[in-house]
């Protein structure tokens, strides 16, 4: 499970004199389902492109098993790609589509036809075969982009940002799916996608991208509990994020009031951002806990209320299940383990 | 990409056959026959400005004529059904199937002495009316034979007009008029000034038309440059002189409707 | 507003039977037993008759089927790989190599007939090679106005296709020239037919171009029209157009009728 498939070292890509990767570093193991997460323009998109082979960097390798494969074109790589909008071929019906890969190899006949057999059952399309493929649904045409990609066996599948023109509904449905046919083949897929929750529910691991460099890569569970900085907190959920400063060890303060903390190691006096989740704060009675705010909005979001409310200056997002009143004063508390410090970024 | 370099034949072939032939015909304008440079071609070129200037004439009166018929034409059409449109456009195409020669011939069978438009009027003892041979014939030739490129800019423009974005001028309040002149026509003007240059510059440069409609008394410039490259009175450095001129006057033409819109779709209006 | 509507229908007619009034005249009329064109004396077919026997228009008329489809082919050739070459170019010379493209097509065919005419007397004379003026001239001119409409019906095609359909092709295991004719080609297809289609149909009723490139002993049937009508147009004439008239009308009509046969047929399809 542990041993690397691609290894990607100081990968730049440059764009008309613009720097779009800026020296990447990346491990990807054989097997494990990775998502490139962030906002668009982070170069997540351009990191999959190398992969494929469709871009050729100008600084930095791409290991494939070991092998260097930065001049291997596209179609002598060991994977294949959905692209973004499906780039379904819109001459041939759906059995030619899936079969387009088999029969460029020239299989036998017999074989292309029980693979994209199996293929077509494995994404329900079976009796679909002489459909047009324009005269599909966004969803059916997702599938026949997935099976014309993996009936060809890669040992890794590229998804550009596969689910972005469906709708909610079917973007759920297709998550699980996704999820189902990576366990089925057992092979690596690498998932690009700007939607964190996309990234969240079905990665093993998850890369956070900024600005054509990585920002942290781990778990979705880390990512999310552990955000190494006030931009991975902000982009994956919500997130309040205010300054602060690291008096010593385990104490912080910020908004006006000293917290204890469980980060150490900052230094004395440090500048640092703070970050709580929504759901992390407490509401109590005004008067208790270390904060109290006036209650600016409340706005009911399905499985909780979203409360914003103003104290002292400072801004406040809390997720509560029980709704309060416009105008009245409420405390709030945060246990000290949901107090994220992190380091002051560079920028802004 | 190393796709751009399929274009390499298609560039060789415009240096070849467009860039050249036009340099080619500068070189004539600005030499004499035995090879020296002069500018003796082009002054000669101003005994002919009454023929220039009728042919200017001519070629805008039939560009106006033009653009008052097919602006109503095509903005009826454009609100039709989608359906109804695309027959239309076929019936106006589908006179262009049928050679241009033979099409002018048939005004001359109409128009002529005892034509057939004649012999009608001569039932009702009216006429025979002096038609062919006359300027009016040959403005007729050319507001016939070239409105269908007059139609399908106009078209091609009104039909992105959207329905909504007339309804919402009536619904704040625009009278019919208003709603025309402060919506439609200034939405519409690409397709006016694309159409006026493609009706224009053929109707400036025919020698066809008058020929055949004109008689002898409406020589326009194409009859000029005719005579000079196989006519009797060839001479084609002088008719060099005289296509330079005409190429300067469609420029003129060109940049003045240029001036009215940046990016005229012609490509839209072509196709 | 029924009012309106009945205007509108009304002017709409009076349009169309000017654009037809003429056509309809060279139709009656290639039907009519008098050689003049001014009276009708009776119906006959004489002239359908005669016009299968007319050497000089059938030799014409060979001449211009040829012209028309060997200049369209390579027009069609050289069109299609420039509109792809235009395609992946940026934005720059997109756009100078896309007005250079529209000279041929605005400039008038005056000045177009007479500066080729003088290339090909320039490459004889000055050069020395050996292009009299006939078939070939033509061609070569035909070629020249027939690209750029090659080029604007291919070029939509282009920028329509999916960006991304190249690279799946490869990504599927295509060499870049495989991907190219499995996949780029199939699908710009309807603007090359177009292109071609649009190109024979300019190049078969080219006059004036080919009035100054042809030379003496090359006629085209527009060109045998002309040299007719300095005496009379033969109702021979009148005849043949009239067939090229009616076949053009079958081949619309019926592409039209399959056109809404496939869409229905969609339509049928999606909604089920």
């Amino acid at each position: 499970m542990n041993d690397v498939l691609i290894d990607i070292k100081n990968l730049v890509v440059e764009f008309d004199g613009e720097r779009i990767l800026n020296g990447l570093d990346l491990q990807i193991r054989d097997k494990e389902f990775v998502t490139f997460l962030g906002p668009s323009g982070c170069g997540k998109t351009t990191t999959l492109r190398s992969i494929g082979g469709f871009i050729e960097p100008q600084e930095g390798d791409i290991f494939f098993d070991g092998k260097r494969i930065n001049d291997l074109p596209p179609y002598k790589r060991a994977v294949n790609t959905v692209f973004q909008r499906y780039a379904l071929f819109p001459h041939l019906n759906v059995y030619e589509n899936v079969a387009f890969g088999l029969k460029v190899k020239k299989l036998p006949e017999r074989e292309v036809k029980n693979r994209v057999g199996e293929m077509l059952e494995m994404v329900g399309l079976r009796g679909y075969e002489r459909r047009g493929v324009s005269q599909l649904s966004g969803g059916q045409q997702q599938r026949v982009a997935i099976a014309r990609a993996l009936v060809n066996y890669p040992r890794v599948l590229l998804l550009d940002e596969p689910l972005g023109a469906l709708d909610l509904k079917l973007r759920k449905e297709m998550q699980t799916e996704l999820k189902r046919y990576q366990q089925q083949m057992e092979i690596t897929f690498i998932y690009v996608t700007h939607d964190q929750e996309e990234a969240l529910t079905m990665s093993d691991r998850v890369v956070v991208m900024k600005d054509g460099e990585i920002q942290q890569i781990g778990s979705p569970q880390d990512i999310y509990n552990e955000p190494i900085n006030a931009f991975v907190a902000d982009f994956i959920g919500e997130s309040n994020i205010i300054d602060g400063i690291m008096l010593h060890d385990y104490l912080v303060e910020f908004a006006g009031a000293k917290f204890d903390c469980v980060d150490k190691d900052f230094g004395e006096m440090t500048r640092v951002d703070v970050v709580v989740r929504p759901e992390d704060i407490k509401v109590v009675p005004s008067g208790e806990g270390k904060l109290t705010g006036v209650v600016e909005s409340v706005l009911f979001k399905g499985v909780h209320y979203e409360i914003m409310v103003d104290a002292h200056g400072y801004r406040w997002k809390i997720h509560s299940t029980l709704p309060q009143e416009v105008g009245s004063f409420i405390g709030m508390t945060v246990r000290p383990e949901d107090i994220q410090i992190m380091h002051r970024m560079e920028e802004e | 990409m190393k796709a751009k370099f399929a274009s390499v034949p298609y560039l060789v072939w415009i240096v070849i056959f467009t860039i050249i032939p036009m340099l080619l015909i500068i070189v004539f304008a600005f030499t004499s026959p035995e090879g020296s440079f002069t500018i003796a071609n082009i002054s000669a070129v101003g005994r002919y400005t009454d023929v220039i200037m009728k042919s200017i004439w001519l070629a805008a009166v039939a560009t106006a004529v033009c653009l008052l018929l097919s602006y109503p034409f095509a903005y009826i059409l454009s609100r039709r059904p989608a359906r109804q449109q695309q027959v239309s456009l076929m019936l106006i195409m589908l006179p262009m199937w049928m050679s241009f020669l033979l099409r002018t011939f048939a005004w001359m069978t109409l128009l002529e002495k005892t034509g057939l438009i004649n012999r009608m009027l001569g039932v009702f003892g009216v006429g025979p009316l002096e038609m062919i041979n006359t300027s009016g014939a040959v403005v007729l030739g050319m507001v016939y034979n070239y409105m269908p490129f007059m139609i399908l800019p106009l078209h091609s423009v009104m039909m992105k007009i959207d329905n909504s974005i007339i309804e919402a001028a009536q619904d704040l309040g625009a009278s019919p008029m208003r709603v025309f002149f402060r919506v439609v026509l200034p939405l519409s003007f690409p397709g006016v000034s694309s159409g006026i240059t493609m009706v224009f510059v053929p109707a400036v440069s025919t020698f066809i038309i008058s020929r055949m409609l004109g008689g002898g008394s409406n020589l326009m410039i194409g009859d000029l440059i005719d005579m000079q490259f196989l006519g009797n009175a060839y001479n084609p450095h002088l008719g060099s002189a005289i296509s330079l001129v005409l190429m300067v006057i469609i420029l003129l033409c060109m940049s003045i409707m240029n001036q009215f819109d940046d990016d005229v779709d012609m490509e839209g209006a072509i196709l | 507003m029924n009012r309106h509507k009945g205007l509108s229908r009304a002017y709409t007619a009076v349009v169309l039977a000017f654009l037809y009034l003429p056509i309809l005249v060279l139709i009656v009329f290639s039907f009519n037993k008098n050689k003049s064109r001014g009276a009708w004396t009776g119906f006959t077919l004489d002239w359908y008759r005669k016009l299968f026997t007319n050497d000089m228009i059938l030799t014409a008329f060979m001449n211009t089927l040829i012209v028309a489809v060997v200049s369209s082919i390579f027009a069609t050739v050289i069109g299609t790989a420039a509109a792809i070459g235009i395609n992946s170019m940026n934005r720059w010379m997109k756009k100078s190599l896309r007005t250079l493209t529209y000279i041929p097509i605005m400039s008038p065919e005056i000045i177009m007939g007479v500066s080729l005419m003088l290339l090909f007397v320039f490459l004889r004379t000055e050069l020395g090679l050996p292009l009299e003026m006939g078939l070939c001239t033509l061609i070569l001119s035909h070629i020249t106005f027939n690209i750029p409409y090659v080029i604007f019906n291919v070029l939509p095609k282009l920028r329509q296709m999916d960006k991304y359909a190249y690279d799946a092709a490869l990504d599927l295991g295509c060499n870049p020239w495989q991907a190219f004719y499995k996949v780029v080609i199939p699908e710009i297809m309807p603007g090359i037919t177009a292109g071609f289609l649009m190109a024979v149909t300019y190049s078969l009723d080219d006059f004036v171009i080919s009035y100054f490139t042809a030379g003496p002993t090359s006629q085209t049937l527009p060109l045998a029209i002309w040299g007719q009508l300095r005496r009379r147009v033969s109702p021979e004439m009148n005849a043949l157009s009239a067939i090229v008239f009616v076949v053009v009308l079958a081949l619309l009509v019926a592409g039209n009728f399959s056109a809404i046969r496939r869409e229905n047929r969609d339509r049928k399809a999606v909604g089920r």
